[in-house]
């Protein structure tokens, strides 16, 4: 556009009109595209307003099933499912290592999933400890950090409780990663 | 604007604004979009196109955040849009925005060309724009219809298999076009995954590219101004551009207002405003196994629908025409148009074209909505005797004449009646198809939204076993023929029932149904006995007679056993006191009185001479009845006619699978899935 295409020296009163013309086509643009755009975060937002499913005791395994050798042994954690639309009946949602002390009938449960960014924890080959193969954190085998490891903390314990008959099971939580602390999501 | 500006006092805004003016001239590319020159003013007229891209940028931005939370499987897309539509915060509102602005777009889309046409805006040097501009809307047409399948819903289903097998009718490729839409030689996953990747990636991609240079031949051009020009030239902002934003706001306050007037109205009469139920409609999950009589596209392309019909009885050929050939050549003339329209005469007969063949489009809807809706506004008073004597001549004109008595001239008013006639039964059977699509659809919805959610194979495994869904179909496939089942409360229900020939199923197992089986009235009547081989059977003759000496069986008694029975099916009324149940227990087992011919528990009455009562009416007891009812548990050798629904015959199937058998016996007892009422 060359400049002689503006209308020339547009008198107050003009102007006033054409200043109110202004705010009122962006005040109308602006809402007619707010709907769209507001409707969509709305929506788009809505993950927020879920939460997990609350902490509860999921039966894993057998006492019998968890030789007294002090050495870790992994279980799948299995439970229900709803994932948005879909409701799973009971299928593998997880993963801890059990281990238990010689003669002893508590059994400890440290979940598998690693405090430093979240990958799963193997236990090595020769059964002298915990290793991530996503960073390399080493755990000993009750948990406790190996030197060099950049977790930044012990790997998780979760409460354990063996029933009457021997069946065991697991208060299974998740934990945020990467941080000194121990803190439940919820 | 020019690059070096005289210094001024300047607050951190416009050194920012200058900073950035340096080095990408942003100021002069503002000034260069919004400072057009508008011969003769700003118009109204001139709105269609800025509210079509305005249309448009809302699809785009409704649409990506609706593929945030979409899933294009056979299993999922049903099941994720039902997540969006009901579960999630807003999803009815951003569903419903893209829904219906889609078809404000149309609507716009119609207006825009009028407009062009008109104005004679696709004359020298514009023809070029002109043709960019119909690519455009048929760019638009095509995301119309490709996101009319995403919900993968029954009407989108059906509306799409109709609208790919007209597709495949196109010579030599057709078959090859249909097989790479529908992404194979079956409907499934990847028709979903091509239409979606059409419908949000292709089509709108292309459709960005033709509207940039759209964009850019418009300014190139400037606007066509509408002659004569009297007033004198405005600017486009901020005078046009006002223009355009408030026809933009008005075109999102309709789309906004047809989703919200339903709330509003059920908020006036009192009712809860279910967000779910507002905005778009999601239909039951396509099932590729169940009919589906409602099946009509969306309204803007009803006329092709209907103009199809002009066709009928020529076969594939006809469908080729009104499909293909006919819209080609209307949009052969289109693209016509700025070359005929050169000359005066040319130019007018493009506007009597362009308003005729809008006129055709809009006959042909009204025609299409007069067949479907036609029983909404049909004389049924006038009609009434054409219609009665089309059921006894069932339509034979032949037989019309000794239907009226020989009366001649009343014969041909009511033979140039049967078309009205014929229309109006069309027009029900499509209203009653639309009123169980909805039903169907609200049972589907009602399902998925069970605690339990919808199981990993899908929506429509869930629908496929649910009773309430499955069991009336299953019923008038294979028991309506001879059995009814309606509520004997409801008026008008003698005429249906003189009409069967079994017994009335409704109720069947519970308390009322038994009191009427021994009422000495009903029990040779047309809800029981009265219109099969058991009309003079041992049972009939019990129930009058020697039921009726009331000093062997007191009201008491007969009441005792009605309630004993009803607990047999598991429907009794748990009020009723078990001494009551006991006492009929007993009654029902004595060889005295049911048991005489009744085996009951332990009672040793032989079986084969009348039907076991042990667990009389439970979902055991029909399943078996229903398996094969001459089993000596049931009829034995005296069933009447009843086929044995579970039993093959040597080497064939049966008629009903165990499942279908099951359905039917939930169905008939009443049970199945109920939401919580707390849910809703």
């Amino acid at each position: 556009m060359t400049q002689s295409a503006r209308p020339e020296h547009p008198a107050a009163s003009e102007s006033r009109r054409g200043f109110f013309a202004k705010v009122a086509a962006v005040a109308c643009g602006g809402l007619a595209t707010l709907a769209p755009v507001a409707a969509g975060l709305w929506t788009f937002l809505d993950p927020l307003r879920r939460k997990g499913a609350a902490a509860t005791f999921l039966p894993v395994t057998e006492l019998s099933a968890v030789p007294d050798d002090g050495v870790p042994r992994q279980f799948a954690v299995v439970a229900e499912r709803i994932d948005a639309w879909t409701g799973f009946a009971r299928e593998p949602i997880g993963a801890v290592y059990l281990r238990r002390e010689k003669g002893s009938t508590e059994v400890e449960a440290l979940s598998a999933t690693c405090p430093h960014a979240g990958c799963f924890i193997e236990l090595e080959g020769n059964a002298r400890g915990f290793r991530c193969p996503c960073h390399n954190s080493q755990f000993s085998l009750d948990g406790g950090i190996l030197e060099p490891s950049p977790s930044p903390r012990v790997m998780d314990s979760l409460e354990c409780r063996v029933g009457p008959k021997g069946e065991v099971a697991v208060k299974w939580e998740n934990f945020y990663s990467g941080i000194a602390g121990k803190v439940a999501r919820s | 604007m020019n690059g070096k500006s005289p210094p001024r006092r300047s607050g951190l805004l416009t050194q920012l604004g200058d900073f950035f003016d340096d080095r990408t001239g942003w100021r002069a590319a503002v000034h260069e979009a919004l400072y057009e020159r508008v011969p003769g003013g700003a118009r109204w007229r001139y709105v269609w196109g800025s509210t079509l891209v305005f249309a448009f940028l809302t699809q785009v931005i409704t649409g990506l955040f609706l593929w945030a939370s979409y899933s294009a499987s056979g299993q999922t897309a049903w099941e994720s849009v039902w997540y969006i539509q009901h579960e999630m915060a807003g999803g009815w509102l951003l569903r419903g925005i893209h829904h219906f602005m889609a078809q404000a777009m149309v609507v716009l889309l119609a207006l825009h060309l009028l407009q062009v046409v008109i104005d004679g805006a696709y004359r020298a040097p514009r023809e070029v724009n002109f043709w960019l501009g119909l690519v455009l809307m048929m760019l638009v047409l095509g995301m119309a219809l490709t996101g009319y399948l995403l919900p993968w819903d029954q009407k989108g289903y059906w509306a799409t298999r109709v609208a790919t097998n007209l597709a495949g009718l196109v010579p030599l490729v057709g078959p090859a076009v249909q097989q790479l839409v529908v992404g194979g030689p079956d409907y499934g996953h990847h028709t979903l995954t091509r239409f979606f990747a059409l419908h949000a990636g292709f089509l709108p991609a292309t459709l960005v590219l033709f509207l940039v240079v759209h964009l850019v031949l418009f300014r190139k051009h400037g606007l066509c101004a509408r002659q004569p020009i009297t007033k004198p030239d405005a600017m486009f902002w901020p005078d046009q551009v006002l223009k355009d934003a408030v026809a933009m706001l008005a075109v999102m306050a309709v789309v906004l207002g047809v989703i919200l007037v339903p709330a509003v109205r059920t908020m006036l009469a009192g009712g809860t405003v279910v967000p779910g139920e507002l905005g778009a409609e999601l239909g039951a999950p396509a099932d590729p196994s169940q009919p589906y009589a409602a099946a009509r596209p969306e309204w803007y392309f009803l006329f092709l629908f209907q103009f199809l019909k002009v066709f009928e009885g020529w076969g594939a050929t006809g469908e080729f025409l009104g499909a293909i050939v006919v819209p080609g050549l209307i949009m052969g003339v289109m693209f016509m148009m700025p070359i005929v329209g050169r000359w005066q005469l040319g130019h007018r007969f493009n506007i009597a074209f362009t308003l005729g063949l809008l006129a055709g489009i809009g006959l042909l809807t009204g025609l299409a909505l007069n067949e479907d809706y036609y029983a909404l506004w049909a004389d049924r008073q006038q009609l009434a005797e054409a219609e009665k004597i089309f059921d006894e001549t069932q339509g034979d004109e032949a037989k019309v004449l000794a239907a009226v008595g020989g009366d001649k001239p009343r014969a041909a008013v009511i033979v140039g009646q049967f078309a009205k006639v014929e229309k109006l039964r069309r027009s029900e059977s499509f209203l009653a198809a639309v009123k169980m699509a909805r039903a169907d659809a609200e049972r589907a919805v009602e399902l998925a939204g069970r605690p339990e959610r919808i199981p990993p194979g899908g929506a429509l495994e869930l629908v496929r076993h649910d009773p309430k869904a499955q069991g009336p179909r299953l019923f008038a496939q294979h028991c309506g023929s001879c059995h009814t089942h309606l509520d004997p409360a409801q008026p008008g229900v003698e005429a249906l029932l003189a009409k069967s020939s079994a017994a009335n199923l409704h109720g069947f197992g519970t308390a009322v149904w038994m009191k009427g089986l021994l009422d000495p009235e009903q029990v040779a009547g047309p809800a029981y006995f009265g219109n099969t081989a058991h009309k003079d059977g041992d049972m009939v003759g019990f129930v009058q007679g020697d039921l009726q000496d009331h000093d062997t069986w007191k009201p008491a008694d007969i009441e005792a056993v009605i309630a004993a029975l009803a607990a047999e099916s598991g429907l009794g009324d748990p009020e009723t006191p078990a001494a009551v149940v006991a006492q009929g227990r007993t009654l029902v087992a004595s060889d005295e009185r049911c048991g005489a011919c009744h085996r009951f528990g332990e009672n040793g009455t032989d079986l084969g001479t009348a039907c076991d009562l042990t667990g009389w009416g439970s979902r055991e007891w029909l399943v078996g009845i229903i398996t094969d009812p001459t089993h000596e548990r049931f009829y034995g050798d005296l069933n009447d006619r009843m086929p044995s629904f579970g039993k093959a015959a040597e080497g064939s199937m049966p008629m009903l699978k165990d499942d279908q058998i099951g359905l039917l016996a939930d169905w008939l007892r009443g049970q199945w899935y109920r939401p919580a009422a707390a849910h809703r």
